[in-house]
């Protein structure tokens, strides 16, 4: 995890549009925390509101599962959970 | 219900809907955005879709800022040929290097080839050049328009581009180390990486047959210019009639294989259901039972003089836009003003060959009220376009007939 942000990190710095990437307001609620820390690691978080509203629980969490196996992404089981009840509850149908 | 945002955003904009409690109809919300979204693309991107300019870009609708993923807006397909600075930009994978043309090669090799080579920008330079004029489209270009919709970079109408490009032939590089007899594939990798190291590197393969056509160019020109770093400076491959996903930007490896590429992005990633399409050109090593890699692009049109539910005046509009296929050209184009009933022949512009954007226009007879305006592009082979959706999971191939209204007063 400490390597994925610190590439993230890097690749914020090399990059200049990416001071508008922090301005994506995700919706608050429990579990944000574990989007932003583990899903910003390596991409932006407008890919969740871009991909909202149509996908249901199920969908939301193929696409966690879907980040872990295919593009190995190191999140627990627990913080997958989290995000995944966060995608659905805020950005789910 | 109005969200916080769309309320400032319609103060903004002097609209007056505040506690309406009416929500925002589908085109003003996107011009409340200052974005002129694609009609149909998922409701999330009204709050997250920006106009923004890449550095030497002019504004592009920003879908994703990491990976970036940009595409151009219906404005900047107005003529045949896309200016690099209005080039859509898209990318699987962050970490983007600034490619340095002095220290930049291309190791060619692999098993199916008899030997290695390394090709510095100069050397590439140096060979015989060739130019091809041709489209590069996304292969999920208007996946946001899939119902249902389905998970991805959710593009309009702008995920592509059609530009001259210039640049050694890939069988010329080919050539020298030579493809065993055995050689089924050629693996193309991109400076480009992941931000996390257990994320799959974007490396793609090409039949043979594909990769030593003679319209396979390894570019490093665009429209007469180097390329842009957000398309593939210095160096990106061109695969004329196929898809985007098989133009690997930035390249720096080229692999004669004998065995087929087995990684994400080939399968299960940019996969159609075998028969679903009315595709000719296959990828027989990478085929299975059930699916095989997208290849060549399905005909398509697209209307851009006029974004839907635009106002016209009464009397003759001129209605005209773009049509591609993959690469056996244009025959006809078609408009429709009765709903699909009768069709008249559009009349067609400038042949820049049959891999590119074809120009078309329509006189309308635009009548008070609404005006429907429906178009549909053949081919030289006798494809069209479709009346409705192939679904698929991916989203790919979406040529649906457009079928825009216009207002006149």
């Amino acid at each position: 995890m400490r390597i994925a942000l610190f590439a993230a990190a890097a690749v914020l710095a090399a990059f200049p549009a990416a001071a508008d990437e922090a301005a994506i307001q995700l919706k608050p609620g429990p579990g944000l925390d574990k989007v932003q820390g583990n899903c910003g690691a390596c991409h932006s978080l407008d890919y969740i509101q871009m991909n909202s509203p149509f996908l249901n629980a199920a969908g939301w969490n193929a696409e966690v599962a879907k980040m872990m196996k295919a593009f190995g992404a190191p999140i627990s089981d627990a913080d997958a959970k989290a995000i995944a009840d966060y995608l659905a509850k805020n950005y789910g149908t | 219900m109005l969200t916080r945002r769309r309320l400032l955003e319609a103060a903004g904009t002097g609209l007056a809907l505040a506690g309406s409690g009416l929500d925002f109809p589908r085109s003003l919300k996107a011009r409340a955005a200052g974005v002129e979204l694609t009609p149909g693309v998922p409701a999330g991107l009204d709050t997250s879709a920006r106009m923004e300019a890449l550095p030497g870009k002019k504004p592009l609708i920003k879908l994703s800022y990491r990976p970036p993923n940009y595409e151009s807006p219906l404005e900047y397909f107005r003529t045949p040929i896309t200016p690099n600075d209005q080039f859509f930009v898209r990318y699987h994978l962050s970490d983007i290097p600034d490619v340095d043309a002095k220290t930049y090669k291309i190791a060619v090799g692999g098993d199916g080839a008899n030997g290695q080579a390394e090709l510095t920008l100069d050397d590439l330079k140096a060979m015989p050049a060739s130019e091809v004029i041709a489209v590069n489209q996304c292969s999920g270009n208007r996946r946001g328009l899939s119902q249902p919709h389905v998970a991805g970079v959710e593009w309009g109408y702008g995920a592509m581009g059609c530009a001259r490009w210039r640049g050694a032939k890939l069988k010329d590089v080919l050539d020298k180390v030579g493809l065993k007899k055995e050689a089924i594939e050629v693996a193309f990798n991109g400076a480009e990486g992941p931000a996390y190291d257990k994320t799959p590197d974007f490396v793609k393969s090409l039949p043979v047959w594909k990769a030593i056509d003679e319209s396979t160019l390894i570019a490093y020109e665009m429209n007469g210019a180097p390329l842009p770093h957000f398309n593939g400076f210095p160096a990106r491959l061109i695969v004329p009639g196929w898809t985007g996903t098989y133009w690997m930007k930035h390249l720096i490896s080229i692999n004669v294989r004998t065995q087929p590429l087995n990684n994400f992005w080939m399968n299960p990633a940019y996969r159609i259901p075998v028969g679903l399409f009315p595709v000719v050109a296959r990828f027989v090593s990478q085929e299975n039972a059930t699916s095989t890699p997208i290849t060549e692009m399905v005909v398509n049109s697209l209307i851009t003089s006029h974004a839907d539910g635009a106002k016209v005046k009464r009397g003759k509009v001129t209605v005209s836009g773009l049509a591609w296929d993959g690469g056996y050209g244009i025959r006809t184009v078609e408009a429709s003003v009765d709903g699909g009933k009768t069709w008249s022949a559009a009349t067609l512009g400038d042949d820049l060959g049959r891999y590119a954007f074809r120009p078309w226009s329509f006189p309308l007879a635009a009548k008070r009220g609404k005006n429907t305006v429906m178009v549909n592009a053949t081919n030289k082979i006798g494809q069209t376009q479709t009346a409705t959706l192939l679904f698929n999971g991916a989203g790919y191939h979406n040529n649906v007939m457009q079928s825009i209204t216009l207002e006149a007063a």
